[in-house]
Parts: C-alpha cells; sequence; structure tokens
C-alpha cells in the first residue's frame, strides 16, 4: 500500500466541467440598505476564482464604485440594470455556457429566479452553475421551505391558522406559551400581540376577531438566542461549517441590526455541535453547491431551537464569516459551482492544507452595525425586525472587553468605547433598555453608570447575561481608573488590565482627568508613561488554524491580550501604508473602497509593498489578498501610531480613504509620521473654513458669503444682509440633520430653536442660499500644485441637493465654455496656493457665467471612480505615483473628446426607512450609487435611473410640481407625457398650470381633501405608476400633504421623482428612446 | 488580585499568568487543543492523562461546567469521573458564567479536582514553541520554578492509570460488546448504547478472550501503545474468532499493532476539532453507501474531532490490511481495516464529544457486522 501522498493532487489543472468557458456573473447594483459593499467583495472574489481557470467573465453591474467593475476583474462589464430585461439582452449578446446567481445578494437571485422561470436559461443553453434554482426557491417561499424541512425533523418557525378562540387556544396549547397572535390580512400589526397564557389569550383573539376572521398563531421566541451558522456543500456531498455566530442581541432583532460576535460565546460543546449537524443535514437536503447561511433561534434554557431562515447565496454574514476566520467563502463557492470537491481546493491562508477543514479560532470577532438614522427626517431611532444600518465593523482581539471597545470606536460616532463617552440624556432607561434603538449598547453603559445590577438589565434586554458581565467588567475597570488623578498615579497593573479590556489611551485620560479637553491634551503623555512600562500591543496573525501548523499569513490584529508579535519587521522602509475608511456610511462607501484598493495596487506594481489598514468587513480593501500586510484593526491615532511605529514605512496615503484618514493629518503630521501627498498644514488650510475663506478671498475667488455667527441678533442682521434663503449648519446638533435651508425668518427661528443652540461655545455658521445655480465638480489630480489630471461634472439637479445625492453628468453636456475655462482658472490658482500633490476635489456653483466655490477636499471624492472609469483613466492611479514621488506625464485625454456620456445616479432606501421623509436636500440620504455610460444624455439617463429602481410607466403618472419655478422645470416634460398618451393626474396648483399651458390633466384632490379622486387613493390602488411630487419648499414638514403622497410612493412602491430637473430628464429619457432600442454595450465598446 | 504564578518550560522559557484552579505544582506533558467549544469534555478525557492542556481559544469558562451524576461509573456529561488533565492553562478566564445548566465555575471545578489553572498566558505564543518542539514538557510553578521536577508521561504506562479496575456491565440490549478500557471516554459508551446492545467493560489487561460476546471494541487512551502489550495480544488472539473489532484512538494503534503494524509518535499531535480525513479504501466496509455517506471514495471526507500523538506507520501494516482513512493535512493515518475480516479502527474519535458528529454513522456499521 501507497503512502499518502495528498499535496500534489490539490489543484487540477482542468476544471471538471470543461465545457464552460464563459460565465456570467450578476452583481447587485447599487448599494442600498440590507445590500452593500458585501457583494463586491463576493462578486471579486468569485471573479478571481473562474479567472484563475482561465473562464472568461461577463459581470452585470451598474455600480460603478465597485472593485468588481474595474478594468481586469472581469472580462467584459456591462453598467446595465440587474434585471431580467437587460440580463437577457446581455444573454443574447454574450451567450455564456453558465452563470453565477448567488454572489449578487437578493437582487441578482431573483432575477436569476425570474430567468429560470421564463425559460430563459433553458433558450439559451446558459447552465446555471453551483446551487440549482430549484433549491434557491426552496428556501425563498416560506411554505416550501417549512415543507422541506419537516422532510427531515428539523424544526421551523410555523403559525397555526385559527377561525375560533377554541382553535385559537388549542393552537397556543399544542406551540407552547408564549404565543403571538397576528391578525390575517391586517395591515400594519393590527391585533396582534403577545400571550403568556390561556387568559390572555383569550382577550386577546376577541379583540382580533375584529378585524379579521383568521387569527395566526405562532410561538413566541422572543428573547430566545439567535445563532448563525455558514456551510459549504461541494457536489460530492461533502460538508464543513466555515464559521458560528452568535448575536449579542436576542431574538426580535434582524441580524444585521444586531452586534454579532464570532466565534458563539455561550454555546457548550453540545449546543454547538447540535446546530452544527442540523446545518449539514439542512444543506444536504436542500442540495446546495456552494456556500448558504442558517439561522436558528435557540433557546435559553433548553436545548430547543427553530430553525428562522436559509440563505441560499453569499450573505451579509457569509462576507462577515471570511473576515472573521480568513477563509474565502465566495471564492471557494465559485470553484464549488464549477465543480470542484473541497477536498481539491487549497486553504488559501496556509496555501498547503486543503480547503476541506474548518476554521479554528484563537480570537473573537466583533461585529457592529454602524447606523445614520440621523440623516432622515421623520424616522423612528428603533431596531427591530427590519434592517435600518447602512454599514458595519468588525473588531479583532482577543478577549470580549477588548473587542466590543474597539468596535464601539470604529462605528466613528463620536464615541470612544463602552464608557468614558459623552453622556447620553435617556429619560426614561427602563424604556431604553426593553425598546432598543440604535443607541441602547450606550444605554446599558448609563444604567451600569446609574446602578442597575446586571440581572435586571438582561430581564429588561434579555440579552445573555455572559455579554452583561462582560461589559461590566469595563466599567468596573473605569470605576478603578476614575480612582485616580494622574498618569503618574495610575498602578502599572491598572493600566495593563485597561489596555488588555480595550480601553484607548483617550479613555484612560478622560477617566483620570474627567475632562475631554484635558483629555485630549493629555493622551499622548498616557501613550509615553504607558511605552516606558512597556505595555504595547502585540500584533497576531489569523492563520485559520490557532497556529497548530505555520501558515505564511498577512492577515493580522493587534491586541493587548498577549506578550508575543507573530511578524519580524524589516525595518528597510520599502512599506506605503495606505488608510482605508472605515465603516460605510451616508456619504462614504464602496467608492473610496474602490480608491484604497487601486492605490495598493498601484504601491505595489511600482515595487513598494502595501499595507492596509482597515475594518470594515464588507470590503475589498481587507481582503488579505490584495496587499502584502493587512492590519484589520482601528484608524485612531492611537492605533495608526501604534503600527507605524512597528512597521516604520516609507509613507502614509491618507487621501485615498475618505474623510477618516484624513482627520488624521495634523496629529500624525505632529508625530513626524511621513505623509505622502499633500502637507497636513494645506489639508488644514483646506479644511478650516476660516483659514480657506481668506484664502479665496487672496487670490480673489468667489465665494457664498458666510458667517461663524454666535448669537441670534447676529444671525438676523447676517441675513437682513445676504437675504433669505439662507444654509445653515450648526456645530452642535441637538436632534434632527446637522445641516438646513431657511427660507424665511420663520423657518429660521423654528430650525435654531428646535435643532440647535446657538451659543457662544456652539456657533452656527450662516450661508447665503444661491438658488437655480447650476453645480459644477472638479476631480484631479495635481503635483506640487500643478494640475496632472482634472475631470469636471455637471449635477443634472441645481445646488441644495446635496453632491453625494445629486445626479451628475460627465463629461458635462450644458455648460458654457467660459463656465469650463473659468473652472480650470480657478482649480488652477487652489491647486498652487496649497501646493497640493495628489487628488483632490472642489465643488462650484455657476450661475451664467459667475463661479463661487464652494469647497475644496484634497483628498479622492465620491465620483473618483465614475470619472475614472467614464474617462477610462485612473485618476487614483496618477494620483498614487505622484504621491511615491514619481515623474508623470500629463495625459493627453481630455473628457471633451468621449463620443459617449456617462451618468452617476443616487439610490436610496427610503422603503427601508419607515417614515422617512423621502425627499433631497442638503444633508446626504443616499445609500448607494450606479453609473451607466450612453452613446448620448438620454440613454445615459435612462439606463441609470433603471438601475436605481426607476420603473418607465405604463400609463398613469402624478404630478404635483410644487414652486412656479419647478412648474416651469416640468413643462415641457408634462407635454410629451401627453403627446406619448400618458394621463397626467394632478393636484390643484400643477392642474391649473398644466391647463393654463393647454396640457388636459385630471384633477385629484390632496390626502387632507376627503375629496375622490384622492393622491393617496390612486398610489394604494396602484393605479399611478410614476409619482412627481416636488416639495414647495426646502424645510421638509412631515405631516405635510406632500409627505403623506411621497411617503405611499415608496411604501406601494410606485417610483418617485422629488426633483423637478431630474424627473424632468427622465421624462424625455424614455419618451424619446424606447426600451428595445437601448444598445447593449460593453464598458470596452465605448472607445 | 489572582496569585500570580508561572508556566516553566524545558527549554527555560517561562510565561507568567495568574491562578485561578487548584493551587499546587504541577508537571506534565504541554500538549493544545485547538477546539472552541468543549472543556468540560477535554478536561475529562482519559486520554489527557499526564498532560498539562493549553486550549488556543482565548476565552474558556463562559458557560460554566454542568453538575453531573455518575451512575454505575457513567458520567451524564463528562467523558470520565474526573479531570484528567494534570492542569490548564488559558489566556483569559471569565469568572462569571452563563449557562441554564452550569452550577459551578470552572475555576471552582478544577479546585474540587485539586488541578491548577493558569490564565492570562498568550497561549498563541506557546501553541507556537509547542508545534516547532514537537513534545515539550512543562511545569505550573507557585513560588519557585524549582518546586517541581519535570515529568515525562511518556515513561509510564498511563493507561493503566486510567482503566476501570473491575469489570462493568452496562445496558440489556440482545448482542454483547466487549469493551477494552484503556480510558475509554464515556460518550463511547453513550453511542454503544444506542443500539440493541449489552456491554461488558473490561480493564485494558482482562483476558476477554475467555467472555462470550459478539463483538469487540477498543477504546481511546493516553501516552504511547507500546505499554499496551498485553492488549495487544488478546487482540490477536480474539482476531482468529473471525468476530467483528472496532477501535478508536488508541483503539486503532493496537489494532494495527495487533495486525502487525508499529506505531511512532507525531511532531505534531492532533488535538482539534477541525482535522479533515478523506476515505482511502475503496473497496468493502463502505462500498453499499446505503446511508448516502461514502459515494466515490477519495471524495468523501469528514471533519473529525481528534485528540492523539502515536499515530500507526501504515508502511508496517501488514498485507491483508489496508488503509481506511487518511489525514488530509499531513498524510498520516486515521484508520484501518482488514481486508476480508470484519476488523476494522478510526484514529479520530466518532463518538465526538467534543467535537463534530460527522462519523457517527462508524457505530452504526459496527453493529451491523456483529
Amino acid at each position: 500500500m501507497q503512502h499518502p501522498s495528498i499535496f500534489n493532487k490539490l489543484i487540477p489543472n482542468v476544471v471538471s466541467q470543461s465545457s464552460i468557458k464563459k460565465v456570467l456573473l450578476l452583481g447587485s447594483g447599487a448599494l442600498k440598505i440590507g445590500e452593500a459593499g458585501e457583494f463586491d467583495y463576493s462578486g471579486s472574489q468569485a471573479l478571481k476564482a473562474l479567472k484563475e481557470e482561465g473562464i472568461i467573465t461577463v459581470l452585470i453591474n451598474p455600480n460603478i464604485a465597485t472593485v468588481q467593475t474595474s478594468e481586469g476583474v472581469a472580462d467584459k462589464i456591462y453598467f446595465l440594470p440587474v434585471t431580467p430585461f437587460f440580463v437577457e439582452k446581455v444573454i443574447e449578446k454574450e451567450r455564456p455556457d453558465g452563470i453565477l446567481l448567488s454572489f449578487g445578494g437578493q437582487t441578482a437571485l431573483n432575477c436569476g429566479v425570474d430567468l429560470y422561470r421564463s425559460g430563459v436559461f433553458e433558450k439559451y443553453h446558459v447552465k446555471v452553475l453551483g446551487t440549482p434554482v430549484q433549491s434557491i426557491i426552496d428556501t425563498e417561499d416560506r411554505e416550501l421551505f417549512v415543507r422541506k424541512l419537516d422532510e427531515i425533523d428539523v424544526k421551523t418557525i410555523k403559525s397555526i391558522a385559527v377561525e375560533s378562540i377554541d382553535a385559537a387556544n388549542s393552537a397556543a396549547e399544542s406551540l407552547g406559551f408564549p404565543v403571538i397572535v397576528r391578525a390575517a390580512y391586517a395591515l400594519g400589526g393590527l391585533g396582534s400581540g403577545f400571550c403568556n397564557d390561556g387568559d390572555e389569550l383569550k382577550a386577546l383573539a376577541e379583540k382580533a376577531f375584529n378585524y379579521s376572521g383568521q387569527l395566526l398563531i405562532e410561538k413566541s421566541l422572543k428573547g430566545w438566542k439567535e445563532i448563525e451558522y455558514e456551510v459549504v456543500r461541494d457536489q460530492y456531498d461533502n460538508c464543513i461549517t466555515v464559521c458560528n455566530m452568535e448575536n449579542f442581541d436576542p431574538l426580535g432583532i434582524h441580524t444585521g441590526e444586531s452586534i454579532v460576535v464570532a466565534p458563539s460565546q455561550t454555546l457548550t460543546n453540545q449546543e454547538y455541535h447540535k446546530l452544527r449537524e442540523l446545518a449539514i443535514r439542512i444543506i444536504r437536503h436542500i442540495g446546495i453547491v456552494g456556500e448558504c447561511n442558517v439561522q436558528y433561534a435557540f433557546d435559553t434554557v433548553s436545548e430547543d431551537y427553530r430553525v428562522i431562515e436559509v440563505n441560499a447565496r453569499l450573505s451579509r454574514s457569509s462576507a462577515l464569516a471570511s473576515k472573521a476566520t480568513g477563509y474565502p467563502l465566495a471564492f471557494v463557492a465559485a470553484k464549488l459551482g464549477l465543480g470542484y470537491g473541497l477536498n481539491e481546493l487549497k486553504n488559501s491562508v496556509t496555501k498547503s492544507t486543503t480547503a476541506f477543514f474548518e476554521p479554528a479560532l484563537d480570537y473573537i470577532v466583533c461585529k457592529i452595525p454602524r447606523w445614520d438614522l440621523g440623516k432622515f427626517h421623520g424616522v423612528s431611532h428603533e431596531i427591530g425586525s427590519s434592517m435600518k444600518s447602512v454599514g458595519e465593523v468588525m473588531a479583532i482581539g482577543r478577549s470580549f472587553e477588548e473587542v466590543i471597545q474597539k468596535g464601539l470606536r470604529m462605528i466613528s460616532q463620536g464615541m470612544h468605547g463602552f464608557v468614558a463617552n459623552k453622556e447620553l440624556e435617556v429619560p426614561d432607561v427602563d424604556k431604553a433598555l426593553s425598546e432598543p434603538t440604535d443607541k441602547r449598547i450606550f444605554v446599558i453603559s448609563q444604567a451600569l453608570a446609574q446602578g442597575y445590577t446586571i440581572e435586571r438589565i438582561h430581564e429588561l434586554t434579555k440579552i445573555d447575561l455572559w455579554f452583561l458581565q462582560k461589559l461590566q467588567n469595563i466599567h468596573l475597570c473605569a470605576g478603578k481608573i476614575e480612582q485616580y488623578q494622574s498618569i503618574e498615579s495610575l498602578p502599572e497593573n491598572l493600566l495593563r488590565e485597561a489596555k488588555q479590556k480595550g480601553f484607548s489611551d483617550y479613555q484612560i485620560a478622560k477617566l483620570l482627568f474627567k475632562d475631554t479637553n484635558k483629555a485630549s491634551e493629555e493622551k499622548l503623555n498616557l501613550r509615553k508613561r504607558r511605552k516606558s512600562l512597556n505595555i504595547l500591543p502585540v500584533v497576531k496573525q489569523i492563520d485559520t488554524l490557532a497556529a497548530e501548523y505555520p501558515a505564511q499569513t498577512n492577515y493580522l490584529y493587534l491586541t493587548y491580550n498577549g506578550t508575543a508579535n507573530d511578524v519580524h519587521y524589516l525595518g528597510d522602509k520599502r512599506s506605503i501604508i495606505v488608510l482605508g475608511s472605515g465603516a460605510y456610511r451616508i456619504g462614504s462607501s464602496v467608492e473610496f473602497d474602490w480608491c484604497s484598493v487601486n492605490a495598493l495596487n498601484t504601491i505595489r506594481e511600482r515595487g513598494w509593498r502595501g499595507v492596509m489598514i482597515n475594518y470594515n468587513p464588507e470590503t475589498v480593501s481587507t481582503d488579505y489578498d490584495m496587499c502584502d500586510r493587512l492590519y484589520f484593526d482601528e484608524l485612531t491615532h492611537e492605533r495608526v501610531m501604534d503600527i507605524v511605529e512597528l512597521e516604520n514605512p516609507h509613507g502614509l496615503i491618507l487621501s485615498t480613504g475618505g474623510q477618516i484618514p484624513n482627520n488624521l493629518a495634523l496629529s500624525l503630521d505632529k508625530e513626524g509620521v511621513p505623509i505622502l501627498g499633500t502637507t497636513a498644514a494645506s489639508i488644514d488650510n483646506a479644511e478650516d473654513r476660516h483659514k480657506f475663506s481668506s484664502m479665496l478671498d487672496r487670490l480673489g475667488i468667489d465665494q457664498p458669503r458666510w458667517k461663524e455667527l454666535s448669537s441670534l441678533e447676529d444671525i438676523d442682521s447676517f441675513v437682513d444682509e445676504v437675504g433669505f434663503p439662507v444654509l445653515v449648519r450648526p456645530s452642535y446638533v441637538l436632534s434632527g440633520a446637522a445641516m438646513n435651508v431657511c427660507s424665511n425668518a420663520a423657518e429660521l427661528e423654528q430650525f435654531l430653536k428646535l435643532a440647535t443652540n446657538v451659543s457662544q461655545k456652539h456657533p452656527v455658521v450662516v450661508s447665503e442660499f444661491i438658488e437655480n445655480a447650476k453645480e459644477i465638480e472638479v476631480d484631479a489630480v495635481a503635483k506640487k500644485g500643478d494640475v496632472i489630471t482634472y475631470a469636471i461634472s455637471e449635477h443634472i439637479e441645481f445646488a441644495g441637493v446635496h453632491s453625494g445625492d445629486a445626479t451628475i453628468q460627465f463629461p458635462p453636456q450644458k455648460l458654457y465654455v467660459e463656465t469650463v475655462r473659468r473652472i480650470k482658472r480657478i482649480t488652477r490658482a487652489i491647486a498652487e496656493s496649497l501646493q497640493i500633490t495628489g487628488p483632490f476635489n472642489i465643488q462650484f456653483l455657476a450661475k451664467d457665467n459667475d463661479i463661487k466655490v464652494i469647497e475644496c477636499n484634497l483628498r479622492a471624492s465620491r465620483s473618483f471612480p465614475f470619472v475614472s472609469k467614464v474617462l477610462k483613466f485612473n485618476f487614483i492611479e496618477i494620483a498614487t505615483r505622484v504621491m511615491l514621488g514619481e515623474e508623470v506625464e500629463k495625459p493627453s485625454k481630455s473628457e471633451f473628446d468621449l463620443d459617449y456620456v456617462g451618468i452617476k445616479a443616487s439610490q436610496f432606501s427610503f422603503s427601508r426607512l419607515q417614515k422617512a421623509d423621502p425627499v433631497l436636500g442638503v444633508d446626504m440620504a443616499s445609500t448607494g450609487e450606479v453609473g451607466c455610460i450612453g452613446d448620448d444624455y438620454y440613454e445615459a439617463v435612462l439606463k441609470s435611473m433603471l438601475s436605481v429602481g426607476m420603473r418607465i410607466p405604463k400609463k398613469n403618472i402624478l404630478i404635483s410640481s410644487g414652486t412656479v419655478r419647478s412648474k416651469l422645470d416640468l413643462l415641457d416634460a408634462s407635454r410629451l407625457l401627453h403627446e406619448k398618451g400618458y394621463i397626467i393626474y394632478a393636484t390643484s396648483g400643477s392642474h391649473k398650470f398644466l391647463s393654463e399651458n393647454n396640457i388636459p390633466s385630471i384633477l385629484v384632490y390632496q390626502p387632507s381633501e376627503d375629496l375622490k379622486p384622492n393622491a393617496l387613493e390612486l398610489i394604494r390602488d396602484k393605479q399611478v405608476d410614476l409619482v412627481v411630487n416636488i416639495p414647495k419648499n426646502l424645510t421638509p414638514g412631515e405631516l405635510t400633504n406632500g409627505y403623506r403622497i411621497r411617503r405611499a410612493a415608496i411604501d406601494f412602491n410606485v417610483p418617485l421623482f422629488t426633483n423637478s430637473r431630474l424627473a424632468s430628464a427622465f421624462v424625455h429619457a424614455f419618451c424619446i428612446m424606447d426600451l428595445k432600442n437601448v444598445p447593449i454595450k460593453s464598458w470596452d465598446e465605448y472607445k | 488580585m489572582d496569585k500570580k504564578i508561572a508556566l516553566v518550560l524545558e527549554n527555560g522559557v517561562i510565561f507568567e499568568g495568574f491562578s485561578f484552579g487548584y493551587e499546587a505544582p504541577v508537571a506534565g506533558e504541554i500538549v493544545f487543543n485547538t477546539a472552541m467549544v468543549g472543556y468540560p469534555e477535554s478536561l475529562t478525557d482519559p486520554s489527557y492523562a499526564g498532560q498539562i492542556l493549553t486550549v488556543t481559544y482565548p476565552l474558556v469558562g463562559n458557560y460554566g461546567v454542568p453538575e453531573d451524576t455518575i451512575v454505575n461509573g457513567l458520567s451524564g456529561f463528562y467523558e470520565s469521573e474526573k479531570i484528567q488533565v494534570s492542569g490548564l492553562i488559558i489566556s483569559e478566564y471569565s469568572y462569571q458564567y452563563s449557562h441554564w445548566n452550569a452550577c459551578k465555575s470552572l475555576g471552582e471545578w478544577l479546585k474540587e479536582h485539586k488541578v491548577p489553572g493558569v490564565y492570562g498566558v498568550d497561549t498563541r505564543e506557546l501553541t507556537k514553541l509547542i508545534r516547532e518542539k514537537g513534545s515539550l514538557k512543562g511545569k505550573i510553578v507557585f513560588d519557585s520554578p524549582d518546586e517541581i521536577d519535570f515529568y515525562d508521561p511518556s515513561e509510564e504506562n498511563l493507561v493503566a492509570k486510567v482503566s476501570c479496575k473491575e469489570v462493568l456491565y452496562y445496558g440489556t440490549g440482545s448482542k454483547t460488546v466487549v469493551l477494552v478500557d484503556c480510558g475509554v471516554k464515556h460518550n463511547i459508551i453513550r453511542c454503544l448504547l444506542q443500539y440493541d446492545v449489552r456491554i461488558i467493560r473490561v480493564p485494558w489487561d482482562y483476558d476477554f478472550n475467555t467472555l462470550p460476546y459478539d463483538g469487540l471494541f477498543i477504546s481511546n487512551g493516553p501516552g504511547d501503545p507500546e505499554h499496551c502489550a498485553i492488549t495487544v495480544r488478546n487482540i490477536r488472539k480474539a482476531m482468529e474468532t473471525g468476530k467483528p473489532i472496532c477501535g478508536i484512538c488508541m483503539g486503532n494503534q493496537l489494532l494495527a499493532k495487533a495486525g502487525g503494524a508499529s506505531t511512532y509518535k507525531l511532531k505534531y499531535g492532533h488535538r482539534s476539532h477541525n482535522q479533515p480525513v478523506k476515505v482511502k479504501s475503496a473497496t468493502g466496509l463502505f462500498e453499499d453507501g446505503k446511508n448516502g455517506e461514502i459515494r466515490e471514495a477519495g471524495e468523501r471526507c469528514f471533519i473529525t474531532s481528534q485528540n492523539h500523538g502515536y499515530a500507526v506507520d501504515i508502511k508496517t501494516l501488514g498485507e491483508e490490511w489496508e488503509e481506511l482513512f487518511v489525514n488530509m493535512n499531513d498524510g498520516t493515518n486515521e484508520g484501518i481495516r482488514h481486508r476480508t475480516k470484519p476488523f476494522f479502527s478510526a484514529q479520530f474519535h466518532p463518538e465526538a464529544a467534543s467535537g463534530p458528529t460527522d462519523t457517527k454513522f462508524l457505530f452504526d456499521k459496527f453493529i451491523k457486522l456483529i
């Protein structure tokens, strides 16, 4: 018998399904709540896996800011909507052999199921790779799913339909109390509730039968643990579970809204393996080939469980699991889809052992969601069964205290950890504990400070006592530190303990000095003292097998719970550190990941070692394959300094990761850290409003008049000077949005009273607001003040819509030559004056040829990937080379030579944000974007609007057109609609205006009027398939008719436009172009 | 503040930590396990006798320890009657615990069984040292490094120490299984009792050939199989009857020895829940494929729980035997079978506890044979 030698047979050269030569992959489109950057990561991994096999890859994804839509990642890239119509067109053209549906989130999955049902795959002989579509359908259809799991005796959450109180009672008896009662077919949860016993059930059922003839009785699992497993299966039926995760927040809070740890912390061996065995039984029975996620509800006082759901695709959790373990789930799933067995693939961390194994972690990770609810008007802060968060962070460490404190800093909402934060105002702690909001973790901190026992907190929150014990440890440690008043008096042991429990130097200083200013000053002294005591973090590797075998891994984190580094440093100054962008949030997301990845690529191509620091598990930049070293860690001054001192790099790049790294410029510079590119002093000169303003004055460049004011009288006299409307930016926000436009004295007064608290300490900045001005942006790269390349783009909307929400056309289609000339001239002057080296962005207002500068950022902006990809000239690559000190040639290519147009459009997630007013304003509200290319302006507009979920209306359109100005904006569009045979419904003002202009329309009444036809009714009954509702003034009123119409459009899934210029562009686009004739061209076909 | 204590290694390296268990020095072989759950099971596994265990997962003690009941020498929750490890080394200790079936903390349990525990150790660094040095002797000391001598458990017959001292009976089923206790994990007994069997548990050196039985089961156990020459002789005698034999872990090594093979000490012992093994044999036992367990040999893989420092040298195995399972990481032997007779064994732990349950079906296979 031969001695086994498995290592030489790990990777066969040919795919077992060698008939597959070309594969189409569906992306997930724009980032939205519930579907974000994780699918850029999954898709990029899948494309890499296919490429390795020599397969030609075709990608459909309109999200132009992603890494997967970069040159060379896929062979053909289509910036088209991921809808059955467009996907079929691409299939018809490209004739792929296979298609991958599970890497583009729910969007790709739904689209794939539709195409399967309509026979498109069969028609074009496209093989669905990986999990069969029927398995997907079995997991998506609730009834099929329950039946399927019944077949293998796996428990699911079931509801029993009853039509009498007796039946309700026996149903409850069979399920076991407590139960949830829901009235069938009743909107808004009318008649629903919890019952703990028969009496409560009787009372509730009697009431509920008033709403509905049928009740659904369901076992209540409130307070149960929520546990997830990531399971992988190959076509030979080999299965592994790569990771399990436990939610800190018990059942009832969506897993996307929960703090989550991996691996599970409170499960015994018996429990862990019971759920693991079930997960494998499920994946086998459903027949998944690739990856799936199984979510369980798990009892807290027995081993009882229920399966909540199975996601037969890569998911947010699988991206998190990949980052938590180092096991590349998407990469492996793609290979399994091609027919490989798990045993034929290698562990991509060790590079020598097999992919058929289950990672052993020797650390704990903690995921914390990032919310941005403050950005939306009218939205509730309560969290529950639907997802509202826009991003997430992952902290790695070797104690729970360490990871939760790291994580709470990473979400970067001004918190320093679990303790030593700015005090929250919590009027009713009990309520805030039992009815969770996005701030609950800080309410727990407050409750501990007020003397709540953890048992009481457990009663109110149902959070497992283990987590609360650990939080209490942090609280107790803080209490010990507070007893000291100086750095010198703080005992060494306590300082070490605090660092092991995740305290930052700032937190410790704050606890010592009880003062924020003093803490900021003293934190560096504390650092010195700490270093002198040799209390330093150590660097540990993530190697998938807990050090069992040697592994060459560059995936690192820092911890104070250890005594030795895993890494040896060369100190040759050949590494360059790129700071990433942190958690995705409104205003900073995948576009900065693209910038960071491109900076890393360039650094490595030019012969340097690229080092990444970032902590966002949804990103490609935190894929350890993208760099020479990945520090999955904090982007704070303290942590960056720790890493700089270890790495001893040639320099740092701060300008590709958005605002978080930019904010560190001054403090890092002060410590002598070599910052590549524009100097910290120049960054400060652009960021500091006063310094920037006086520079513009010096250069003779115009800007909207503004003043920083600290009393109501001063504000009034400034407004007298500039006139309404004005833009008001408070430096301290009590509630609601940070910025607002006020059109008259009443609005101004209301805003100042409600939202802010004007004082000497908290001044507000008031700026003149120029109406009906065009907004223009320049993205550019300069070297020592000399502009190397630039891209000018123009907003479709007039100024007043945040540049992150605006629809952008590039190259500009409607600018005067003189405007362009002036913009170039100003750009050069600013670059020269600030001695810019690297990427920068300037925003302008233009009215006629009058140009004013609004702001200037000495870093890459949101639109860098868009302009780079449309122009086919990589701005980050050249910026990086400039920052590396290379001589570069100015490109000869100009945007004004392009024979096509790019449109960048914003994606909103209002349907996820109940009650939020879906209106655009000066504060950004979009969660993502797309970028589409067309041979002309309207084609590009049409593709981009369809990509963000708009649909071409079939027949009826509801218009309320707002102010006279917007009525005029919409006049041509309305006429065109009429000519095309659309029926226009209009509210009174619009109806009158249209009639005066000889355009027929049907008058509809406002929601507040009890007359028919009523606008709300039209929307609810789906009688209209497009709503154009332009707000009258710029302050959002929650209870206005306009709000109710807009909200109804969102709630009933009717496309909605709230900006007259964008609405007009869309109407023109679909009236002029026939969808059937839209050319299906890949990126490379636009030359 | 807990007492500051130290872990001293034979190569002179010292790790400082804090005591959370019994306060008395101890010496032994230091081994690591990379499992993320299952400390009550691991600590009571007799295969750990003579060893100081370090757990690579840093957070330990989270769910406390369940109250145990022992009926007729069979524990309700644990793998034996007591804690078998000589000492426990961890990174982060959960003083407080949270679980519905816990009755005490890990520290209290260690104290009860007079086993020292150290927390605050960089267990990843320690694991790397053990990995590089192969086997590593060490001691947990409280006041001075010299208060106890190093101890090499491989020199001792640990099986004799942990095996039962008298014959024990379980179950009332129709078939009789003789279970040779080399340090049996109780979950093996629990797994067997799920079938229609009666178990006669005998000490490691008991001549079971005098007993009437239908199948023979050889358990796991600690240390070097060289010490169990008596058991090997008894197995060899049993093989002549042609009655089914199954072995686990030490049982695999003893069956292999009975079949003429030799064993050796591994550089990196296998102590984890994530050991991948694949089916090597293409014939015989697993051909039926009826339970959907084995379809194509070589493509069928399992994640297994393991705890052993010695392995069968497959090159030395007799002609009439073949390799049944192989480790996918290092290619070492994970099980053998006889080509014609109903004898087979696994180096891993199909009974799990702690660890994954993928290979529990091996018990089915054994029972079907008898």
